[in-house]
């Protein structure tokens, strides 16, 4: 009845270079697009005066930081943390850029959807929060990370291991495949609705073509639930990483 | 049914393989977004009660929220990262 044929998954994920010789493809090109308008972004905003009223670019800006000061370092890092604001502001604004062409239309791929921009962001969150931890307590981290105190003595048996894995681990495992599932999922069940809709609409049975409104709509609901779900994932990625360095930075007592 | 019918049928190794692969792969997700749906639902509801019982706090709560959810949000994303590679 109906022809569904659903792509193989390297048909909706895998694109061809486009310029060859150097080997960038879509979402290689998503990425450094997404760098160059963050970075364009904030020179633009910083180059104005900032004695005056801001406007245009600078207001966009300034909500910006303003956002990841407020509701991303205060209520983690504290007062303290105020000095990993631009790192963080780059993480934030960096993913959530990667994250936004997975609903614009032609382009249609989230950057994130593929593993290798997700586990590189993730690595850096590893070796940052690690570096941290060595800077601000020295060898102690190790300690402090493996032994937390107040566990009777004989349980750190079994109490070291399980905070070796899941703090040296886990942490850039489940950062990693957060991102990278959530996007991923979202660009399926956009192609699927897509593919129902079209199939619907396009197939031989005259009964099944108004049917083909309603995965229509759900598509138009999908791609509003995205735009939230790009934001929500930056801003846990950008919180985890922050929860991330502020412990590293002070032991808990 | 059809899946019932595909299974009666003589199928090669490869086949069968894959049918069971298909399977196997809706399993291990439905099975893995049990618990995060049933933890996800608890946090965010104690939440709201939370902010509702004293909504000076609400961004403080809200923020751990969003630390909690992600936590338990892994486990299903896993579950789905499962499914693709067994599934497709």
């Amino acid at each position: 009845m109906l022809a569904l044929e659903f792509p193989p998954i390297n048909e909706i994920l895998r694109w061809r270079d486009v310029i060859d010789p150097v080997g960038l493809n879509k979402v290689a090109l998503i990425g450094i697009a997404a760098a160059l308008v963050a970075i364009v972004i904030f020179l633009l905003a910083s180059n104005q005066d900032g004695m005056t009223a801001p406007k245009g670019v600078r207001n966009l800006a300034e909500t910006i930081v303003e956002f990841i000061e407020e509701q991303i370092i205060m209520p983690t890092m504290g007062r303290q943390g105020l000095g990993w604001t631009p790192f963080l502001l780059s993480l934030f604004v960096f993913i959530y850029l990667c994250n936004l062409p997975g609903i614009i239309p032609i382009v249609y791929m989230p950057a994130t959807a593929r593993i290798a921009i997700p586990l590189v962001l993730s690595l850096l969150v590893w070796v940052v929060f690690i570096g941290v931890g060595f800077k601000h307590q020295g060898f102690g981290y190790l300690k402090n990370s493996l032994f937390p105190p107040g566990v009777p003595g004989p349980l750190y048996i079994l109490v070291a291991p399980i905070e070796f894995i899941s703090t040296f681990l886990v942490r850039p495992f489940s950062l990693t495949v957060r991102l990278f599932a959530n996007m991923l999922a979202g660009h399926i069940l956009l192609v699927t609705f897509a593919l129902l809709t079209e199939e619907l609409v396009q197939g031989d049975s005259w009964i099944l073509k108004p049917v083909g409104i309603l995965p229509f709509f759900m598509l138009l609901f999908i791609t509003a639930f995205e735009v939230l779900v790009g934001f929500l994932q930056a801003y846990i990625f950008t919180i985890l990483a922050a929860v991330y360095i502020g412990g590293a930075a002070h032991p808990e007592h | 049914m059809e899946a019932f019918s595909i299974l009666a049928a003589n199928l090669t190794g490869d086949e069968a393989k894959a049918a069971a692969a298909a399977g196997s792969a809706g399993f291990a997700y439905g099975l893995a977004a049990i618990g995060p749906g049933i933890g996800i639902g608890y946090l965010v509801g104690k939440s709201v009660e939370a902010m509702a019982r004293q909504p000076e706090a609400a961004g403080m709560v809200r923020t751990t929220m969003f630390l909690g959810i992600a936590f338990t949000e892994a486990l299903a994303l896993i579950g789905f990262v499962v499914f693709i590679l067994i599934g497709l």
